[in-house]
């Protein structure tokens, strides 16, 4: 039965996909950005995708285009998962927000954002949520040091 | 005390002024008891109604999946455990299988029963803490106590097998740490039977308590449409009425063999959680009955040299077996290059972990999907409109574990 | 315990019996503040569990007077620092500490309190005392609720021992 989606998908969005596969039980779809919110309101709407798991990124480092963007679907209906990803340069670090699709998707992007620096369009509120005001960088990329602490409160010795 | 230093404000809240000039904003948290001490709840109210909130997480903030990047696939064990440590099995085994499907390993059929009775047990522990936490809150001190009680014995039962009472570092890659020691299923079967005496002493005063249904009633409540929405997953979403539990879903472990129901709820409010809690705990129960019988003999741990630690009888007569430890340990396992999403249903929901690999023995990223944090993103819809009061019980029975929500 | 007050001194000699009354006094109060602890816990973390499991049946800790919670510092004694403390809790935890009224003490519970614990890293505070002073640290991750029964009874010796000026020259 899964198979039966796995290929329902990968016939209708695979052509406009740079490539799909399935690994480990789940359909993988790499797009370009601009495709993101199309793609999305496919799977939402036509597949029944109604439960957006989880955004994140990838830090390549020293690849070229460096970040890579994740997105994860399960359906409830079908109970199989999709993964998205996009290649963004660091340079323009860009992607288009699911805001208006799931409402889940303002806490995760703030995470995403704040940890790596990936900007989300049509996301107006990207505070820290994990971090503090007054943090600066990223830290999850690869060239923030791990032991680098920005103290709020001065110590005491 | 000296004030020359101003104390800065590690938050930026999303409104500093009222909708009307009538209403009152209030600080919750971090420091708080009902918040479970590190969410951070900015509340405007019109007396005692709250018309908005702004939730602040990331006050336990422990820089988990970076710490994970500089140690080896084994070594960040310890950090997996601490992640929802009121059930730090599920943690351990959910990862452990995550990386087995990566290096594409199969564990061995006891190993296999034994994850499942002992992801249940912590089930139970999440359970009983989360409404023991709530009835306390409340006010029901003796619910709380009685409660605390029997998960006293399954720590000191869990320390018999594990070493530890609370985070127990007990699954491995290809395995688990050690065989069951003697008699401790036994004594399971007494802690199981003490388990249901205590919880039905519980049931007897909350359950039909006029008190208890008034105050949980109708309060925080929220429609299965909202919360797929927002991502509630586990007791939440089966308090609304949808039957979604990844063990019946897509099962994973031995719940395929296993003869269980999913408990659902009618109104998605704070009652229906409480007792979609109660009756998931006795489903619990009735499965690790089960399981004790299907229990089958062998080895723990899957002989592949890739993962498993050689004997250690072995370590120190063979060179081979040697070496072979030298670099498991040192170097860590080696998970070939590639990417996986593997996730299990923790007692609060779907608990996935993203793993990427470069080939090496420590990961190139690894990442959690919490469910927590994901809940914090939705628990405004149940707790706007409620009065003040109704935060507390509303909070207390989202489940909300600051280890998991902040990583 | 800082004195932060000035306690009443003999005027001229001093006297064996001032002296005398003035120990007396100070293991009275001493004998007093110990076995009425009145604790702040800011919980963080995990080891919140063994918090739980130690302030409830059998490990009970009303043996020694220190069960029950006061959520406002204005009203406690004992901080019980509870699990880790990231950097953005920080201000929050010093807050609190300078919202405490005299005498007080802190306990730190736990590794992460005590030391960071495994978690060195840019999020997480080394270690509570580089913040606020603590009397007594309690390893363990978590502690056993024995070490915690051991550490709390420890502070009270320390309290019982230490001086307890109570008035000062002004007052």
């Amino acid at each position: 039965m899964a198979d039966d989606i796995f290929e329902r998908l990968q016939a209708a969005l695979g052509p406009g996909a740079a490539s799909s596969s399935v690994a480990h039980g789940i359909a993988v779809f790499e797009i370009a950005p601009a495709a993101l919110t199309g793609f999305v309101a496919r799977l939402k709407g036509e597949f029944g995708f109604d439960l957006f798991l989880d955004v994140t990124a990838v830090d390549w480092l020293p690849q070229a285009p460096r970040f890579e963007v994740v997105w994860h679907f399960y359906s409830t209906t079908h109970k199989v998962r999709v993964r998205l990803k996009v290649r963004v340069p660091e340079s323009d670090a860009t992607v288009d927000s699911l805001v208006a699709h799931y409402g889940s998707a303002r806490f995760m992007e703030r995470e995403c954002h704040e940890m790596y620096g990936i900007d989300f369009r049509g996301n107006d509120d990207l505070r820290p949520i994990l971090l503090y005001e007054g943090f600066e960088g990223h830290p999850l990329r690869k060239d923030y040091d791990k032991e680098h602490e920005q103290p709020l409160v001065p110590y005491r010795t | 005390m000296d004030t020359e230093t101003r104390i800065p404000n590690p938050v930026r809240p999303a409104f500093t002024q009222g909708e009307r000039d009538d209403t009152v904003i209030v600080n919750i948290g971090p420091s708080h008891p009902a918040t479970h001490g590190t969410v951070q709840i900015i509340a405007e109210l019109d007396g005692e109604r709250v018309l908005r909130t702004d939730i602040h997480c990331g006050y336990l903030h422990r820089g988990f999946e970076k710490e994970c990047e500089s140690h080896t696939w084994h070594n960040l064990i310890p950090y997996v455990d601490r992640l929802n440590y009121v059930s730090a099995l599920v943690n351990d085994f959910a990862y452990c299988e995550a990386v087995e499907k990566l290096m594409g390993i199969e564990i061995t059929p006891r190993c296999r029963y034994l994850r499942t009775l002992l992801s249940e047990y912590s089930r139970l522990v999440d359970h009983l803490t989360c409404v023991a936490a709530g009835l306390m809150e409340l006010g029901a001190m003796t619910a709380f106590l009685y409660l605390v009680m029997v998960r006293d014995f399954m720590y000191e039962h869990l320390a018999d097998l594990t070493g530890a009472r609370v985070t127990y570092t007990y699954g491995r890659i290809g395995g688990l740490a050690r065989d069951l020691p003697d008699g401790w299923l036994k004594r399971l079967s007494e802690i199981l039977v003490q388990y249901e005496e205590f919880v039905g002493r519980v049931h007897g005063l909350v359950d039909r308590n006029r008190i208890f249904i008034d105050r949980m009633r109708n309060v925080g409540t929220i429609t299965t449409a909202e919360a797929l929405d927002y991502g509630f997953t586990g007791p939440i979403l089966r308090s609304t009425g949808a039957p979604r539990d990844l063990r019946k879903d897509t099962p994973y472990l031995a719940y395929a063999e296993l003869d269980f129901e999913v408990p659902v709820g009618i109104n998605g409010d704070n009652y229906d959680r409480y007792y979609v809690r109660m009756r998931e705990m006795d489903e619990s129960v009735w499965m690790m009955r089960q399981l004790m019988e299907m229990l089958p003999a062998g080895p723990i741990n899957v002989d592949d040299r890739r993962c498993t630690l050689p004997d250690k009888k072995l370590v120190y007569t063979e060179i081979e077996s040697l070496i072979n430890h030298f670099k498991l340990i040192i170097d860590g396992p080696k998970v070939p290059a590639g990417e996986v999403y593997s996730a299990h249903e923790s007692p609060n929901g779907e608990l996935g972990f993203y793993l990427v690999s470069k080939g090496g023995g420590t990961p190139w990223k690894m990442h959690v999907r919490a469910p927590s944090f994901v809940h914090m993103g939705g628990v405004h819809r149940m707790i706007d409109g409620d009065q003040l009061a109704d935060i507390v019980p509303t909070f207390g029975s989202v489940n909300m574990i600051g280890g998991e929500c902040d990583r | 315990m800082k004195a932060a007050t000035i306690p009443i001194q003999a005027v001229g000699e001093k006297s064996g019996a001032f002296e005398y009354i003035t120990t007396k006094k100070d293991e009275l109060i001493g004998w007093a503040r110990k076995f009425s602890l009145f604790p702040y816990p800011f919980v963080t973390a995990c080891c919140a569990m063994e918090f739980m499991a130690v302030s409830s049946s059998p490990y009970d800790t009303d043996r020694f007077g220190a069960a029950l919670p006061r959520f406002s510092p204005r009203q406690a004694d004992l901080m019980m620092i509870v699990g880790t403390i990231s950097h953005k809790q920080a201000p929050v935890l010093r807050r609190v500490y300078d919202q405490m009224c005299e005498p007080k003490w802190v306990m730190a519970f736990g590794a992460c309190a005590t030391s960071g614990g495994f978690y060195q890293n840019y999020a997480a505070v080394a270690g509570v005392d580089k913040i606020i002073p603590v009397d007594i640290y309690v390893p363990g991750c978590p502690p056993r609720p024995e070490m915690v029964i051991d550490g709390i009874m420890r502070l009270q010796e320390l309290i019982a021992r230490s001086q307890h000026p109570i008035a000062t020259k002004e007052f």
